[in-house]
This record gives structure tokens, C-alpha cells and sequence, in this order.
């Protein structure tokens, strides 16, 4: 048998793969033929299993050897039981059966004597314990706190909570012994233990904090100050320093235990303000390890009920980070900024510039996370220089930033704008520099915006005109132009010249012409464009003097009569019927009335909305607010994928665009298939009234033909049945009929929830009834609780007396926290009741709605 | 909470790799790749030793000459801190081999595991002094 050196050496070398695999092979079926021999040598069987190991890190099959590990673990040498154990970690985890067989090795080495020996089998528990080896093994580890040498007691420390995670039932045995943790004065045992401690307290959290966890180790937050105040002021410490502060680890670690204790309780806050605003004021920030210091405690100040002046601190610390050299520091400060942005607005404002420059970071990460920031710090105040600077940076922008970017820039600019010539403005420079990646919604919205501002649509018009003519290689410049100078053709016109670089210029009849001619045989006349073209070509035809314009238009539509798209091809055939009722042509294309705007067609208007009623949720959990921020920021292009999804899902490309069509016809953005809808419900949790397709059908007055019906066969039957009255109540088509389940059922009691489910709640009516024949029920009470993300309201029950054969009901009401109602609802109950006068009884059941 | 931590050199060869999240060997496989292919090519100089990885989690990660140490961590965990730990465990490594190189790992990979569980356990740091470990390793070294 060779050395594990040797095959080492031999493996390292193969010069080609070929070569390895044969070395490996050969081994690993030398390594099978030794197991087979038995051999009760351990030297030769400590040689194989380490080699088997060393197969291992190769990511070579090593199950064989499973066994012979667990042979290891049971020699008395301690050499075998170190690479026995080593061999367990490595090839075991917390799903193999095989490790059933390891928990009597286990239970016994850690009643070894030897302390190495000890520290071998929680090293292996700690790492990979199932929940049965917790079971079995916790009072071992329980007696082992309490032991005097540090070394095990720390590795002790470190199983109890592995055990804890695994069994939350278990945390109980071990509260007391982790408090003594906490006093420990070696840092080691303190550092396990504050460990254990944040761990068991936040899994508490999770659940609610029903077992009271925070509250019983509130109490010793004065020592855990005091030890902090040590750290950070003791001078150099040999053993424990990096870079001359000491234990950085242990300060990192208290930091956040003081953070899970000061959360939500005035008084342990006060109790930690001083020691914070010292670490904030005296930590050296240079380096890393000082600035993760900084780091822990700001995250602290900010989680806590810090007063304001050390909150603003805590934000100062994030805005100088960001003016660090090292890349690493401005990521998390833009992380973190991120996270406080909706707590501490105006501090974190005063950081704009610096933010901003982030913007110009090589770091795309960093230049990401600026970009997010900097939209949520826009507000009335300072939209229009944050918008300059973002218009600035959209003209270099990395292309995966320009959509979300327009799509921002848009919201904001729809929410904020200081008046509507420069909402226009904004969104012209928007559609020019990146007319390629303008979301339709946020196109629709500012066609509503010109249809709705008769002082801004000539201005509007010219505009557009000038910028097509000097590009038309943007598809959403060349959308939003088309409908603008089809619609307000007569008001370009009319304008005459207008000024464009100090130059001024004639708009001439012919040359709009050309320009749509140009768009149409160029290769930027995608499908919807040509369509967008169309239609403001017969526009036009109503809006021109000259004949012979009027006839190269009735041409170019006679042309694309037999286009290869149908949609085309059928409008143009339309469209060139009309010529031939010149009357009702005039009446047809007369101007589209101004859309009215509804508070709920605002574009993706919820994102300022959302962001304020998050404020309470956002002091919770840091952690949350950035997931949700980034959905907020999200929130305004994920209906997108839905209406392509939609396109595909119906078989007909033609939807989306049509239904864009319809969109501009009927002056609306109300999206109008189904799929987009329920998507758009659950991203904004509000629902959006279906039934604009009305004004086609008022429109055209026909019949609908066969492509027609696919266009508007989306959404709903309204359409078809609501010619005259706009907008039947969309909340009752949203709303699912009220299912029952029954939710306890015991003594007679019995207890019946019936819910009902609109997009912005559920109902819930819970009904009691006695089914005794004689007894009557006095006391009855129903309690209930919902998971942290959601809220419930609990009316009062009608009557908490229940004759014989009587009922009773109780009305609940759950909202999502932020966001949509959970599509499934999960309930603690506490049903409370005395029956037939004895002593009332109280039960807790867990309840979750059958799907 | 550390969910794995992997050294690999700049090929992608996983020198160590120890898993404190049960994962079965498909996705060991995966992430091992997976985490390679998303460390190796980024900028030294430019870009921050943090990436974002599969939505809940991170890495953290520092490159030491040609070995690329990676430790994947809760969303909420503070990342300087582990790089600062990253690099206490490389020290570590520094003072046992003595100015320690790839192949001091690849010959005695079972010790780094060894000096890897006395800084690492169940996914937490557990020990912040250099001295401390050292010696605990002596001992056990001697026990053999």
C-alpha cells in the first residue's frame, strides 16, 4: 500500500485527465480490496480512510467508506478517532441514516475524560447534528456547559444552539445555562455564547416572540455594555488584537445581541444610547476591521429606539463610508442606506451628492445600489435636480439600467413634477435619449398627459416632429410621435414654424409625410410601430389641407393593404373603406377626448404610497425594508413579463399590441387582459377596474370582426355586455365566492370559518355553533393570531352564550403587512369555553386553510 | 451564519470545501462551480469582495496570491466582519505552515479541516485568538 503522500504525488502527477482518472481509479479499488480484507491494523485503515478523504476533496464517489470511518470512531486511539471524526464530517451530513449509527460513539465520547476527546465529538456534533442526535444528545451537552474548561465549553456553546436550531423545543434547557454564558470572562466561551444567545432569541422572533426569549435576557444588558466599554477602550491587547483594536469578532458580536435586546424596548435602548454614540465616536475607522465595527453598531443605532441625534449619526457614519476608498466599505454603505432611507429620509438626503458620484463608480454593484437610492430620495423638493443629474447618467447608463431607469425617471416625474411643460420635457429627453427601453405604461401615461394639456400639445407636437427627424431609431419616440402628430397634425401645422437650436423651421405638409414614409421603410418599423403609423395616417387624413398629401397618405395605406400582418393588413382595408364615407370619416377621426385620469390609472403611481405605509414595518426588520424597496423599485416594470406572458398565452401576438392600440384609442392605460391584471394585483395590491374597450366599440360602431374579437377578447365579458355603462364594479368579479371549512370541532362546539377574499383582504366569518341537545355554552371566546407578515382584525363575537342548538359568529379580517393578503391563511386559535356551567376550558389549535 | 466555505484556486479546483448546511452531492457540485464562476472573473481592484448569491445569501470572499477563500453567508450578516474572519483564518494557516502556499494545503489537506474546526463551528466563529488555536493544534498534533 502506498502513502497517502505518495498517492498524493502520483494523482498531482497524471499529465493528462485520462491518466488521473486511471491513477484514481486504481487507487480507490485498492482502497475497496483492503476494506475487504478486514484488517483489524488501524494504521492501515487510518492510511485508506485518508486517502479515501483525500478522494473526496477530488469529488470522487466515497460511500464505501462510510463505514470504515465509523470503525474509526470507535478505536480507543486518538488518532483514529480524530480522522474517524474528520471522515464522519466530511462524508456524513444531517440526512444520511448511516449517521444514526455515529450517535453511540457520539453520547460516548462525550463522557470521555480526555477533554480532546470530548472536544472531537462536539466539534462533529456541532457540525453536522440532525434533530434525532439532538434529541438523544442534548443533556450530554448541557452538562458540558457547566464545565470548567473553557475550550469544551465554548464548542458546547456552539452545539446548544446547532441543537436549538434543530430542535427549537430543546431552547429551554439551555436558557439558564446561557445566561451564565454571557458572564463568561473568557472571550472565546462569551463569543459562543452571545452566539447561542442572538440565535435563540431570533428564531424567537420569527415565531413571534411567544416564548418571551428577548425579555429574559434583557437583564443582563448592562453587562454586556460594560464588557463592550472595555473592549473598546482597552489599549493594546496582545492575544486579542487585530490592527489594534481589540477582538473586533467579540465588539461585532455584542453589538448585535444589544441590537435583538434594544429592539422595541425604550428603556434597554436608553440603556445602550451611551455605550453606541462611543463605539460611533471612537472606533478608528481607517480599516476594515474598524470600519465593521462602525458598521455593526450603525445597524444597531438604526434598529434601535436610538434617540434622534445618534440616528443621525449612525447615518453620518454611512454617508463618510461612502467617500472610502475601499469598494467594500461603499457597498454596504449603500446597502445599508438603502435599508434606513424610508426611517431617516432627511438624513440620509444630506448625503445626495456623494450618492450621486456613486453613480460614476467603476463598481457596476455600486453604481446598481446608488441608482436605487437615488430614486427613492427623489421628492417634490428635489425632483428636478436629481432628475437632471439621472437624466445625465441615462445618457451613459449601462443598457441592463436604461428600463428600469425610464421607467423611474417616469414615476417620478408623473409624481413629483413642479409643473407639466416640465413633466414634458423630462419625458422627451427620456424617450429621446433611451426611446428603446420605455416601458408602455410609462409611454401611455405621457400620451395622456399631452391629450389631457391643450396648451402643451402643439409644443409637444414640434417637438416630437424635431426629434423624429433627427433619429427614428427609438421605438418609443417613434410611438409616442406618431400618435402625437397624428392626433395634433392640424395644431403642427397650424404652428407653422417653430424654433429648434435657435434655427427656425417650417413644418411642411409633405415633409410629415415623408417622415412617416421613412419610419415605414426603414428597419426600426417594428409590427406595433407600422400599426402606431397606421392609424395616425388616416388621422392625418382629416388633419391636412393639401389634396395631393391627402392622396400620397390614402396611397401609403392602400399599400399596406396587403401587408403580412394581419392586423395591418385589416386596419388599412378599414381605414381605406373610410375614404369612402367622407362624412362619417370626419365625425370617426375628429380628436379623441381627453382621458380622465383616475387616481388608480396613475402610472404605477402605488410606489410613494407603499413606501409610506411601510414606515411602521420598516423599523421591525432592517432586512425587510430592502427586499421590499427593491419591489417598490420593481414594482412599476413587473407587469411587463405578464403582458407578454399574456401575448403567448392567448396564441395571439397581436393582443399586446392591440391592446396598446386600444390603449391610445380609448385615451386609457388600463391594461386589459386578464393574466396582466390578477399580475398586476399582486405586485400593487389594488385592483385595477377592467372595461376601457368600450370606447373602441363606441369607436367604430361595427360589429367586431374576427381579428377584432381577438384584440378585445382579453378581457372580460363586460366588454361585450357593457356597451353603455363604463366599468361594471370590478371588486365583484375579483372577489372569489366565500368558501367554508370547518376549523374545530369538539364538545359539542363547533366552529365553521367562511372566508371570502378580495384583493385587498380576507374575511374571515367564523361561526359558532352548539350542537348539544341541552347543554348551553357560556364564556365562549375565540382568539386568534396570524404569522408576523400579516394583521388581523378580530371583531367582537355576537354573543358569548350559546343556548342549546344556538350560533353565534365572529368577523376576522386579514391584510398582508405590505402587499397582497396571503393566498393561503395560516391561524393560532384559542378557543375558550365553559359548557353546561362547568369550568371554562381553553384549547390552542393551529388552523390553515385547506387548498 | 456561514452556510459553506470553499478555497479554490484560479482554475476552479476546490482545495477545501466544508459544508455547514446539509447540501447532497449534486449541489455540492453546482455551488462549487457556481461560486467559482462568479468569483473568479470579477475585478480585483474595482469591485467590492461581496457578491449577491442565489437571493438569500452572499459571499464574501478574499483572493490570498492565487487561492480564492469563499464564505457563504446570511443576507443579514455583517460582511466585513467575515472578511475580517476569513483573514484570521488564513493567518492562522500563515503561522501553522509557516508562510503557508497552495500546496501545503493540497499535501495536508486533513489538517486544514482540523485547523478549520478550531476557528468554524456550526457555521459561527468561535475562537478570536491566533495563540489560542495554535497552541490547542500543538496539543492535538502531539496526541497522534
Amino acid at each position: 500500500m502506498s502513502s497517502l503522500k505518495q498517492f498524493i504525488r502520483n494523482v498531482r502527477a497524471a499529465k493528462t485527465i485520462a491518466d488521473e482518472r486511471a491513477v484514481v481509479q486504481k487507487e480507490s479499488a485498492a482502497i475497496r480490496a483492503s476494506f475487504r480484507e478486514e484488517s483489524n491494523n488501524s494504521d492501515v485503515r487510518r492510511n485508506n480512510v485518508a486517502k479515501l478523504l483525500y478522494l473526496f476533496t477530488l469529488g470522487e464517489r466515497t460511500h464505501f467508506g462510510q463505514i470504515e470511518c465509523l470503525k474509526l470512531l470507535a478505536s480507543p486511539r486518538f488518532a483514529d478517532k480524530r480522522l474517524g471524526y474528520l471522515g464522519t464530517m466530511l462524508l456524513l451530513d444531517e440526512n444520511q441514516e448511516v449517521l444514526t449509527l455515529v450517535t453511540n460513539s457520539l453520547k460516548n465520547d462525550l463522557n470521555h475524560n480526555n477533554q480532546y476527546v470530548v472536544g472531537l465529538a462536539l466539534c462533529t456534533l456541532g457540525n453536522i447534528a440532525s434533530v434525532e442526535m439532538s434529541r438523544d444528545l442534548f443533556p450530554e451537552v448541557e452538562t458540558i456547559l457547566a464545565s470548567s474548561n473553557p475550550y469544551i465549553r465554548r464548542k458546547a456553546a456552539l452545539c446548544a444552539m446547532r441543537i436549538c436550531r434543530k430542535v427549537p423545543d430543546l431552547q429551554e434547557h439551555f436558557i439558564d445555562k446561557a445566561k451564565l454564558l454571557l458572564n463568561d470572562r473568557n472571550h472565546g466561551v462569551l463569543l459562543s455564547g452571545l452566539t447561542l444567545v442572538v440565535s435563540m432569541c431570533e428564531a424567537d422572533e420569527e415565531e413571534g416572540g411567544e416564548q418571551g426569549i428577548v425579555e429574559m435576557f434583557r437583564p443582563l444588558t448592562g453587562s454586556l455594555v460594560k464588557v463592550l466599554k472595555g473592549l473598546s477602550q482597552s489599549g493594546y491587547a496582545p492575544e486579542h488584537d487585530v490592527t489594534g483594536i481589540t477582538d473586533p469578532f467579540l465588539q461585532v458580536k455584542i453589538l448585535r445581541l444589544l441590537r435583538v435586546l434594544g429592539r422595541g424596548d425604550v428603556q434597554v435602548s436608553e440603556q445602550i444610547n451611551d455605550i453606541l454614540a462611543q463605539v460611533a465616536t471612537n472606533t478608528e475607522s481607517s480599516k476594515n476591521v474598524g470600519n465593521s465595527i462602525l458598521y455593526e453598531a450603525v445597524l444597531t443605532i438604526l434598529d434601535i429606539e436610538a434617540d434622534s441625534g445618534l440616528r443621525v449619526l449612525g447615518v453620518n457614519i454611512l454617508g463618510k463610508f461612502l467617500t472610502n476608498k475601499d469598494n467594500n466599505i461603499r457597498y454596504v454603505a449603500l446597502n445599508t442606506l438603502l435599508k434606513v432611507v424610508a426611517i431617516e429620509p432627511n438624513a440620509v438626503q444630506r448625503h445626495r451628492n456623494t450618492i450621486l458620484d456613486c453613480l460614476r463608480d467603476p463598481d457596476i454593484s455600486i453604481r446598481r445600489r446608488a441608482l436605487d437610492l437615488s430614486f427613492t430620495l427623489i421628492n417634490e423638493s428635489n425632483v428636478r435636480v436629481l432628475i437632471r443629474e439621472l437624466l445625465a447618467f441615462l445618457e451613459v447608463a449601462d443598457t441592463e439600467f436604461k428600463s428600469i431607469m425610464t421607467t423611474q425617471i417616469g414615476i417620478a416625474a408623473d409624481q413629483y413634477a413642479p409643473n407639466k411643460r416640465w413633466h414634458a420635457d423630462t419625458m422627451l429627453r427620456v424617450l429621446k435619449l433611451a426611446g428603446n427601453y420605455v416601458k408602455e405604461q410609462i409611454l401611455s401615461s405621457f400620451v395622456r398627459l399631452i391629450a389631457t394639456t391643450p396648451e402643451l400639445q402643439t409644443y409637444c407636437a414640434q417637438k416630437l416632429y424635431a426629434s423624429l427627424r433627427d433619429d427614428i431609431s427609438q421605438e418609443g419616440l417613434n410611438l409616442a410621435g406618431a400618435w402625437v402628430i397624428g392626433e395634433y397634425g392640424d395644431a403642427l401645422i397650424r404652428g407653422g414654424s417653430y424654433e429648434e437650436e435657435n434655427l427656425v423651421k417650417e413644418v411642411r405638409e409633405s415633409e410629415i409625410v415623408d417622415l412617416f414614409t421613412a419610419i415605414l421603410n426603414s428597419s426600426y418599423s417594428g409590427q406595433i410601430v407600422t400599426e402606431y403609423i397606421i392609424t395616425a395616417t388616416i388621422k392625418l387624413t382629416t388633419r391636412m389641407q393639401d389634396a395631393a398629401q391627402v392622396d400620397r397618405l390614402r396611397r401609403l395605406l392602400l399599400n399596406r393593404q396587403t401587408d403580412l400582418d394581419v392586423e395591418v393588413q385589416q386596419r388599412s382595408v378599414e381605414y381605406g373603406n373610410l375614404f369612402g364615407y367622407d362624412e362619417v370619416r370626419r365625425g370617426v377621426l375628429e380628436r379623441m377626448p381627453p382621458p380622465e385620469i383616475r387616481e388608480e390609472h396613475r402610472v404605477l403611481g402605488e410606489a410613494s404610497k407603499k413606501r409610506h405605509s411601510k414606515l411602521p414595518a420598516a423599523k421591525k426588520k432592517a432586512s425587510q425594508i430592502t427586499e421590499n424597496d427593491l419591489l417598490d423599485l420593481m414594482g412599476g416594470d413587473s407587469t411587463m413579463p405578464a403582458s407578454e406572458s399574456s401575448a403567448i398565452i392567448n396564441g395571439n401576438q397581436h393582443n399586446a399590441s392591440a391592446d396598446l392600440l386600444a390603449d391610445i384609442l380609448g385615451g386609457d392605460n388600463t391594461m386589459s387582459s386578464p393574466v396582466e391584471q390578477s399580475s398586476s394585483q399582486l405586485s400593487n395590491g389594488q385592483a385595477r377596474p377592467q372595461g376601457n374597450m368600450n370606447s373602441i366599440m363606441d369607436l367604430f360602431d361595427s360589429q367586431p370582426s374576427g381579428n377584432g374579437v381577438s384584440a378585445s377578447a382579453a378581457p372580460s365579458n363586460d366588454i361585450l355586455s357593457g356597451f353603455g355603462s363604463p366599468a361594471p364594479a370590478p371588486q365583484q368579479t375579483q372577489q372569489s365566492q366565500g368558501t367554508s371549512h370547518t376549523a374545530y370541532n369538539k364538545n359539542d362546539l363547533f366552529l365553521i370559518f367562511t372566508v371570502q377574499r378580495s384583493p385587498q383582504a380576507v374575511q374571515v366569518l367564523a361561526r359558532f355553533k352548539n350542537q348539544s341537545a341541552f347543554e348551553s355554552f357560556s364564556a365562549v371566546n375565540l382568539q386568534a393570531a396570524v404569522p408576523k407578515t400579516q394583521k388581523l382584525q378580530l371583531q367582537a363575537i355576537s354573543s358569548a352564550e350559546l343556548e342549546a342548538g344556538g350560533d353565534a359568529t365572529q368577523q376576522m379580517r386579514v391584510t398582508g403587512v405590505n402587499g397582497p393578503p396571503p393566498p393561503r391563511l395560516r391561524l393560532r386559535l384559542k378557543v375558550t369555553y365553559a359548557k353546561g356551567g362547568t369550568a371554562p376550558t381553553t384549547e390552542q389549535v393551529d388552523w390553515s386553510e385547506p387548498t | 451564519m456561514l452556510s459553506f466555505i470553499l478555497i479554490q484556486n484560479r482554475q476552479g479546483k476546490t482545495r477545501l470545501a466544508k459544508w455547514y448546511s446539509a447540501y447532497n452531492d449534486d449541489e455540492k457540485i453546482k455551488l462549487k462551480g457556481e461560486v467559482h464562476r462568479l468569483v473568479a472573473p470579477r475585478d480585483q481592484k474595482h469591485q467590492s469582495n461581496f457578491v449577491e448569491f442565489r437571493g438569500s445569501s452572499k459571499i464574501v470572499y478574499r483572493r490570498y496570491a492565487g487561492l480564492f477563500f469563499c464564505a457563504c453567508v446570511d443576507a443579514n450578516d455583517n460582511e466585513l466582519a467575515y472578511l475580517e474572519a476569513i483573514h484570521f483564518f488564513v493567518e492562522v494557516l500563515d503561522q501553522f505552515f509557516g508562510n503557508v502556499c497552495e500546496l501545503d494545503l493540497v499535501f495536508n489537506f486533513y489538517k486544514v479541516y482540523a485547523i478549520l474546526d478550531e476557528v468554524f463551528l456550526a457555521g459561527e466563529i468561535q475562537e478570536t485568538s491566533k495563540q489560542v488555536v495554535l497552541t490547542r493544534l500543538e496539543h492535538l498534533d502531539k496526541l497522534d
